[in-house]
């Protein structure tokens, strides 16, 4: 039963991304629609991205150094697995699933409404594809902003555990030597890669929720809360499954 | 024109409407009149094709709805204009921006031509000055106005009220009623408006088709009302004592 039901959605979830992927019918409409989108999901999640980001940066740094860092490591051990952390997990999965909770319940709260109070019946009436014109922008802009949040997630995070140095601990230069010792640039890109992949799961699958929304507003919360849940999950299982195939 | 034949349409295997055959003339205001569950909303979403029925045909000046490709579709959708019980306005855009949005997906005028167009539109439902407001901090009149000023931007052929008056008091009812009535004179469209409102009944009904279970039960005029036999009809126009009162003076 929960199979059937499961593959059920996954079905109305493939129908409603058939539809959404389709030519714009106003490019200029579509693109005041994802700057709109890059602003609203991106730019204003760029504070909260970066506050976590910091103290989180801060909050590894002191507990490697208080729980793992021994006279028999040396001096760069915290640094470097302050680094590791950052780049490999938190900057992008650790981000995403936090963003899918803010932005996943705002696109699926923003769309179940639209759809209770017959604001998407509007533009179907009008001949507009309403999946398409409300979808797509979210999931470009979504996809687009990422990168930039993962970018500014990783320097947050170092400024962080910098930060601790001036609490006294970790000096600056051991810090510092963590941080560059053996850099792998591909590490950046990996987690670029897969906040790609997050991004899309974040703004298609709240979409779906929100898209699919019968009833009135407590249906709305639901949506919103199922929206955060399910891609919640589905950034973890992606998540194993790009690491493993990109690592 | 818009024609319906033998439509049917069910939920559950249980038929919410049954052989529907109506004729919606243009120019004159076309309502759809029934109790609460009648299926009044569930026809008039077959006919903008928001459902889709199991049998029938809904032709548009001859064009069968059902039987078209979805290009034609969206092709005749932009000749329509519809107003919805809750308004329906994006309450992210300004009133502006709502009456601009049809002619901003589908108008090829230049932007001074759009502003210039809803602008009209919006002096026409007597709004002139709200352009900047925006949806929630409407009137509920207001916001219905708003919503017939975006209906009629793109000049369409059919216009389609779902309960316009929902929600509103006896004065502002008559106000929106009016102005569906003159702009479909003036467009000369053909208008249909879903509603249990006696007053939009007994004021604007030139053509009335009252719905009872799913099936039409009578056809007429808004004077025929008034001494129409038909006893579904009578009960459900005639439930209040006053009107019962005033059924009785009138014969």
């Amino acid at each position: 039963m929960f199979l059937i039901h499961g593959l059920e959605t996954f079905g109305r979830y493939l129908q409603l991304m058939g539809k959404t992927f389709s030519m714009p019918e106003r490019w200029r409409m579509f693109m005041k629609q994802y700057l709109k989108e890059m602003e609203q999901l991106g730019v204003d999640s760029i504070i909260i991205v970066l506050l976590i980001s910091f103290f989180i940066g801060a909050v590894i740094c002191i507990q490697i150094k208080l729980n793992i860092q021994s006279p028999w490591m040396p001096n760069f051990t915290t640094g470097y697995t302050t680094r590791e952390i950052m780049l490999l997990e938190f900057s992008s999965s650790i981000m995403c699933l936090i963003l899918s909770g803010k932005v996943g319940s705002n696109i699926a709260s923003e769309i179940g409404t639209m759809r209770v109070t017959q604001q998407i019946d509007a533009l179907e009436t009008m001949g507009v594809n309403s999946a398409s014109f409300l979808i797509l922008p979210k999931i470009a802009g979504m996809v687009t902003m990422i990168p930039f949040l993962v970018v500014f997630s990783i320097a947050a995070g170092f400024i962080g555990a910098y930060a601790t140095a001036l609490m006294g601990v970790i000096t600056v230069d051991d810090l510092t030597v963590g941080l560059l010792h053996d850099f792998n640039q591909w590490y950046v890109w990996m987690s670029i890669i897969k906040s790609l992949f997050f991004a899309f799961i974040i703004a298609s699958v709240s979409s779906f929720y929100g898209y699919t929304v019968q009833g009135g507003s407590f249906d709305v919360g639901k949506a919103s809360t199922n929206a955060v849940v399910s891609s919640s999950l589905l950034i973890l299982f992606a998540d194993i499954f790009l690491t493993s195939l990109l690592s | 024109m818009i024609e319906i034949k033998h439509l049917y349409k069910s939920f559950d295997d249980r038929y919410v409407l049954s052989d529907i055959n109506a004729v919606f003339r243009e120019g004159i205001t076309n309502l759809i009149i029934g109790q609460s569950g009648s299926g009044k909303t569930v026809l008039i979403k077959n006919i903008v094709g928001l459902l889709e029925p199991e049998r029938g045909e809904i032709l548009y000046d001859g064009r069968d709805f059902v039987r078209m490709s979805k290009r034609e579709r969206v092709m005749i959708r932009r000749e329509m204009g519809m107003i919805f019980q809750s308004a329906a306005l994006f309450d992210s855009m300004s009133v502006l921006e709502n009456v601009m949005f049809p002619l901003d997906m589908f108008s090829d005028k230049n932007q001074a031509e759009r502003v210039s167009r809803a602008k009209f539109c919006l002096e026409r439902v007597n709004l002139k000055g709200a352009e900047a407001k925006f949806p929630g901090e409407l009137s509920g009149g207001m916001q219905k106005r708003v919503a017939i000023a975006r209906a009629i931007a793109l000049n369409p052929k059919y216009l389609f009220c779902d309960e316009p008056n929902s929600g509103l008091d006896p004065k502002t009812s008559l106000v929106i009623d009016e102005l569906i009535h003159d702009i479909t004179q003036e467009y000369h469209m053909t208008t249909i408006i879903n509603t249990h409102d006696m007053n939009s009944v007994m004021g604007i009904g030139e053509n009335i088709i009252f719905i009872c279970d799913g099936r039409k039960e009578w056809q007429g005029h808004k004077e025929e009302i008034m001494t129409s036999t038909n006893e579904k009809l009578n009960s459900f126009i005639f439930a209040s004592d006053l009107a019962k009162k005033m059924k009785e003076a009138n014969t």
